[in-house]
């Protein structure tokens, strides 16, 4: 973890209320997809918790959904604000576990650390297959992004305007020898993936409303079968074996 | 050279500079950060009997300058922390450190602060009768005089450490909730813990903490907080913690001009984890600026 500032460069509206931006500053506290960033903004008491969606060395890449008035402020700030930011947070995928051909499973906004975390996959040499869950076509983004990583890529959108009509679960279902899934979405995304039956094993992103985000207000807490865990310092990824519901 | 040590009774801190109680954990995420030395001391996570789950998710809301939080006293237990915290703050910090504990009863605060007795490194019980987001039967013995004079002297039978309580601001009077816990034998008095508030959320309709009601900190109670501070240092004549909003050296100082011997920083430290180091890093300054060469002579300064 790290404090340093960061300075917006560039936002781009990918949906009504999805945003990709990029900002510059000081990555080396990032060491693993799934970890997430979280941002001061002016006039706002607590930080924004963003997951990463892909890091270099001096480059920050998020996706960002409005949600509220703070991640409003922060899609329409304008280039070269400076943001300080903790870098680093939570634990991140470990992609050394899922074999050799694992699925990645996202929804929504939570499709945004799949792909910092399947091009480390295929930098390493995995050949993940990708899911990726919409309402319908007009909610979906970064299917070209991901289309370009060159790994197996499927869609659906709920209303069925884009890909299969139904949810990632409906995706898995037709992969063969899917047996280990790294997810992210909202919970009752997580849920229903969480019980197909046949996932073996599995790392699921969680998202909570945190005060500090770095492990010292137990604000973000969830009982697993292994104690309680703070989503933001013992997760956001919690695997499937210690989840309960 | 400015002198920045202060005195709470017979403790000595290197500085009046305290992280608050529930935003410092035991100090580990901290130590990440920053040497944990440059401290005055720290205060403890609540710490009770047995551990503690907490209340359920979502138990943070932002407001106007300042949070709610509803955690719940969520922590491992006395046994726990004695056996397994207080080994690591002794490699993490090598001041006085302020035991706070909570309690459902006055057995059980009795019985926590006796286990505290042999752990050389807690100088001072903060013994919180005043958590907002638990209910102990319905009774909150901050809220109450002779409840929180019952506590104090329970506390008082069983320990020789000095006993400082942490008042509820949630209540019409502190001061006589201060006089009621210093006539008991307090040797000290912190305050305040956090204001009860709600938010709802305008999507759901619903208060948006689980436990429906949470305490409010940050900068929006510092003033609610000075003029409490204020209060009790007319009212009794012990020394002060003065907590509640405090984010910056100038807020340092302006709480020991009300009355505070020592400042703890609470909801600064979830916003900036350096909160701390930023602040006791400015304070010589600021208190140049005051004419102050020993920042102890602030304390109180502002009562004509």
């Amino acid at each position: 973890m790290k404090e340093s500032l960061f300075t917006l460069e560039h936002a781009r509206q990918l949906t009504e209320d999805t945003y990709e931006l990029v900002l510059s500053g000081d990555t080396s506290a990032v060491t693993a997809p799934g970890q997430f960033v979280n941002i001061q903004l002016p006039g706002r008491f607590l930080r924004r918790p963003i997951s990463i969606c892909n890091w270099a060395e001096g480059s920050l890449l998020l996706l960002v959904k409005v949600v509220g008035e703070g991640t409003r402020e922060l899609v329409r700030s304008v280039p070269g604000t400076e943001f300080p930011v903790l870098s680093g947070l939570g634990n991140g995928f470990d992609l050394t576990k899922g074999g050799a051909h694992p699925i990645l499973l996202g929804g929504g906004i939570g499709i945004a650390p799949l792909y910092g975390l399947a091009r480390r996959m295929l930098d390493a040499g995995l050949t993940p297959t990708v899911g990726l869950g919409f309402r319908s076509a007009k909610d979906s983004f970064y299917l070209e992004e991901f289309a370009a990583l060159g790994c197996p890529l499927m869609a659906a959108t709920e209303d069925g305007s884009l890909g299969t009509k139904g949810f990632v679960t409906d995706l898995a279902k037709n992969v063969p020898q899917c047996d280990y899934a790294f997810v992210c979405g909202p919970t009752p995304m997580l849920k229903a993936v969480h019980g197909l039956p046949q996932l073996t094993g599995g790392q699921f992103s969680f998202e909570a409303r945190m005060g500090c985000g770095f492990g010292a207000c137990m604000g973000c807490s969830v009982p697993t079968l292994d104690g309680y865990k703070r989503v933001c310092k013992d997760g956001p990824i919690l695997y499937k074996e210690e989840i309960v519901w | 050279m400015v002198n920045l040590s202060v005195r709470l009774g017979d403790v000595e801190l290197k500085n009046p500079v305290i992280p608050a109680s529930g935003t410092f954990g035991y100090g580990r995420e901290y130590a990440e950060l920053y040497d944990l030395d440059i401290l005055g001391s720290f205060s403890w996570k609540g710490t009770t009997a047995e551990s503690r789950p907490g209340n359920p998710q979502p138990r943070i809301a932002e407001t106007a300058a300042g949070m709610l939080n509803a955690v719940g006293l969520q922590n491992p237990g006395i046994g726990a922390v004695i056996a397994e915290e207080v080994p690591n703050i002794a490699r993490l910090f090598h001041g006085p450190v302020i035991a706070n504990v909570g309690g459902f009863s006055l057995k059980e605060y009795a019985e926590n602060c006796a286990k505290l007795n042999d752990v050389e490194q807690a100088a001072i019980l903060e013994v919180n009768i005043s958590c907002p987001n638990v209910h102990a039967g319905g009774k909150n013995f901050g809220s109450d005089p002779r409840a929180a004079a019952e506590v104090t002297r329970a506390v008082k039978a069983v320990t020789r450490k000095p006993v400082f309580m942490k008042l509820s601001p949630n209540v019409t009077d502190i001061a006589e909730i201060a006089k009621a816990c210093a006539d008991a034998g307090a040797d000290g008095i912190c305050l305040i813990n956090t204001l009860l508030g709600m938010r709802i959320d305008l999507k759901t309709k619903r208060p948006l903490i689980a436990n429906r009601t949470g305490g409010l900190s940050g900068p929006a109670v510092f003033p609610v907080a000075v003029r409490m501070v204020w209060d009790v240092y007319e009212a009794v004549r012990l020394p002060i913690i003065g907590c509640g909003g405090v984010s910056s050296a100038e807020d340092v100082c302006e709480m020991m001009l009300a009355g505070a011997s020592a400042v703890e920083i609470g909801a600064a430290n979830l916003r900036d984890p350096y909160a701390c180091k930023k602040i006791i890093e400015a304070l010589p300054d600021v208190c140049e600026r005051l004419g102050a060469a020993r920042i102890a002579d602030l304390t109180g300064a502002a009562h004509g």
